[in-house]
């Protein structure tokens, strides 16, 4: 019950005493994670063996390979970033697009389309990916019958994958930046125009300043989604793999500490894009 | 006015190559893949020989069922364990123990699902942290396994679903009113009979957002009952996965993923008509 009301002594402590059990649920497999990577073992298990920094600095002369010295992890890093960046850079400029489109615009078919932008959060990931793949293929196959043209882009490999996590990531950015282009005050931009400014001033110098909150949001929730996609990306995925399927891929062999490693390195990553965040919302809403 | 019919073309540009050529036509195509059967190589015929596939073969439409039954059963106990802390954060907490609650309760989200899997397979396989433990507390005398069973499947798929549960309870009972629960509280009610008839009903559209959201991602959850379950798991999408990607068997993978979206379809269907809301309002809110 709420504060104001009576509560008896057993619902305050049974409170806390379920937030603490309710976090440490919340954290244990995190903090495990953690503290394994710098087990002194050949494998992330008990018990501990003494601390040791191996599994990120480790080389073959070490017997170890460490974090930055495992190329196919490394690379696999990168192809998430490349990957990761695309997809936020295709979602935030379609998501403005559509931002614009659902509340200025007016046009037939409007309430259908805007029904339409949500339904990629209610198909599953993995039904987003076999269908793009299955597309995509009967693309390829119509090019090659009709022109003899072999367009490699295609056939499941980057492209591929950038397009089917883009599919649903700019829903999400469509919702972020239309919910606040909705709260903007248009007669900010009539006083701009009244005052001579043209269309591309009022856009650059009225509009777009005001989304910027959205627009950076919509970039880092875009950013962190692609890089944490797996469904979709697992049906699309060619000879390169991103990070979660390397990592899917490790897990099910058996995998050593460096995946410790490599994700201790990722929530260290993770939680830094979370503080800048949250330090820039606090000084806009300042 | 054609200046304006091309800004609108050209914002509209963008959003129906996404919807028709991402989400429609990708959509459309896995229907009519799932329609036909080959009869010669190369050529096919319409047919319902996939569907039928799946009625004769027990395997299939009893992974089917219990994929579904597992999904409902982890988002009853999501909302379950959500809902006490959801409360403690919009009615009992202050201040800054309040939005440090919050911010915890999102945290480990930040982090790929990958990882957080991982946390679990150290925490309870055969030779992890859990099993380590209890031989130490003399409560079992060997190592128990503890993955490749339902019940670590469901905590599995609890533990990733939860913040989609947290976060809109939190937004749905932070907009009911104390006096309310006070004036019911004046009027002789308990906390059973406030709970039943002042805040359930009040806080029903979040639920409902939240528990729309949760069997969405569970019923398409891949990483976590395949690495948690290994063989036993008996998920509905690595069906899909092994005929897609593994078998090549396009058509009655498509089948397979036809019939996915159908249900989950139609539990969202329900879940909305059920507590009378609409989608876009329910989408928006999660």
């Amino acid at each position: 019950m709420i504060p104001s009301l009576p509560r008896p002594a057993w619902l305050r402590a049974g409170t806390v005493f379920y937030a603490v059990l309710f976090f440490a649920f919340l954290f244990l497999p995190l903090a495990v994670v953690a503290v394994f990577a710098f087990n002194d073992a050949p494998y992330p298990a008990p018990p501990w063996r003494g601390f040791t920094l191996d599994w990120f600095f480790g080389n073959a002369s070490a017997q170890r390979i460490g974090l930055f010295a495992d190329g196919p992890v490394l690379a696999s890093l990168w192809t998430s970033v490349v990957v990761a960046s695309w997809v936020t850079l295709l979602s935030v400029l379609v998501g403005t697009a559509n931002a614009f489109l659902l509340e200025r615009a007016d046009f037939r078919g409007k309430a259908a389309v805007s029904l339409l932008m949500l339904a990629p959060l209610v198909i599953p990931g993995v039904i987003l990916g076999i269908s793009i793949l299955a597309f995509a293929s009967r693309l390829a196959q119509f090019a090659d019958d009709m022109w003899g043209l072999e367009l490699e882009f295609l056939r499941p490999g980057l492209p591929l994958v950038v397009l089917g996590q883009f599919s649903y990531i700019v829903s999400i950015a469509t919702l972020t930046i239309a919910a606040r282009l909705k709260r903007f005050d248009r007669t900010l931009e009539d006083a701009a125009y009244n005052l001579g400014a043209s269309r591309g001033a009022v856009l650059r110098t009225i509009t777009l300043p005001y989304l910027a909150p959205a627009l950076i949001g919509s970039a880092a929730i875009s950013f962190l989604m692609s890089f944490e996609n797996f469904n979709t990306t697992l049906m699309l995925v060619g000879s390169d793999p991103p990070l979660t399927v390397m990592m899917y891929g490790r897990m099910r062999e058996g995998a050593t500490p460096v995946l410790n490693a490599v994700s201790l390195f990722l929530m260290i990553a993770s939680a830094a894009i979370a503080f800048v965040l949250m330090r820039g919302a606090r000084s806009t809403q300042a | 006015m054609p200046h304006k019919r091309l800004l609108l073309g050209l914002l509209l540009a963008p959003a129906l190559l996404w919807l028709f050529g991402l989400i429609v036509l990708p959509h459309v195509d896995l229907a009519i893949l799932s329609l036909r059967a080959r009869v010669a190589p190369g050529e096919y015929a319409p047919s319902l020989r996939q569907y039928g596939t799946f009625i004769e073969e027990p395997l299939y439409w009893h992974t089917f069922v219990r994929t579904a039954v597992m999904s409902m059963l982890a988002t009853a106990f999501t909302l379950l364990l959500a809902f006490p802390i959801a409360w403690t954060i919009a009615k009992i907490a202050r201040g800054r123990a309040r939005s440090l609650m919050f911010v915890l309760c999102l945290i480990p989200f930040w982090v790929s699902e990958t990882v957080r899997t991982l946390g679990w397979m150290i925490l309870l396989r055969e030779s992890g942290v859990l099993p380590a433990l209890l031989v130490q507390l003399g409560l079992t005398d060997q190592p128990i396994e503890m993955l490749y069973r339902d019940a670590t499947i469901m905590v599995g798929l609890v533990y990733t679903s939860m913040l989609f549960m947290v976060v809109p309870l939190i937004g749905a009972l932070e907009s009911l009113d104390d006096t309310l629960i006070e004036a019911a509280y004046d009027l002789g009610g308990n906390g059973w009979s406030i709970l039943r008839q002042i805040i359930i009903p009040h806080a029903a559209p979040g639920i409902v957002a939240g528990c729309i959201v949760v069997f969405m991602l569970t019923l398409g959850n891949y990483l976590t009952p395949t690495l948690l379950g290994g063989k036993n798991s008996l998920w509905f999408t690595e069906q899909i996965y092994t005929q897609f990607i593994t078998r090549f068997n396009w058509e009655q993978g498509a089948a397979f993923g036809f019939l996915l979206l159908i249900l989950s379809t139609a539990i969202v269907w329900a879940g909305l008509k059920l507590s009378g809301q609409r989608f876009g309002d329910v989408m928006r809110r999660a």
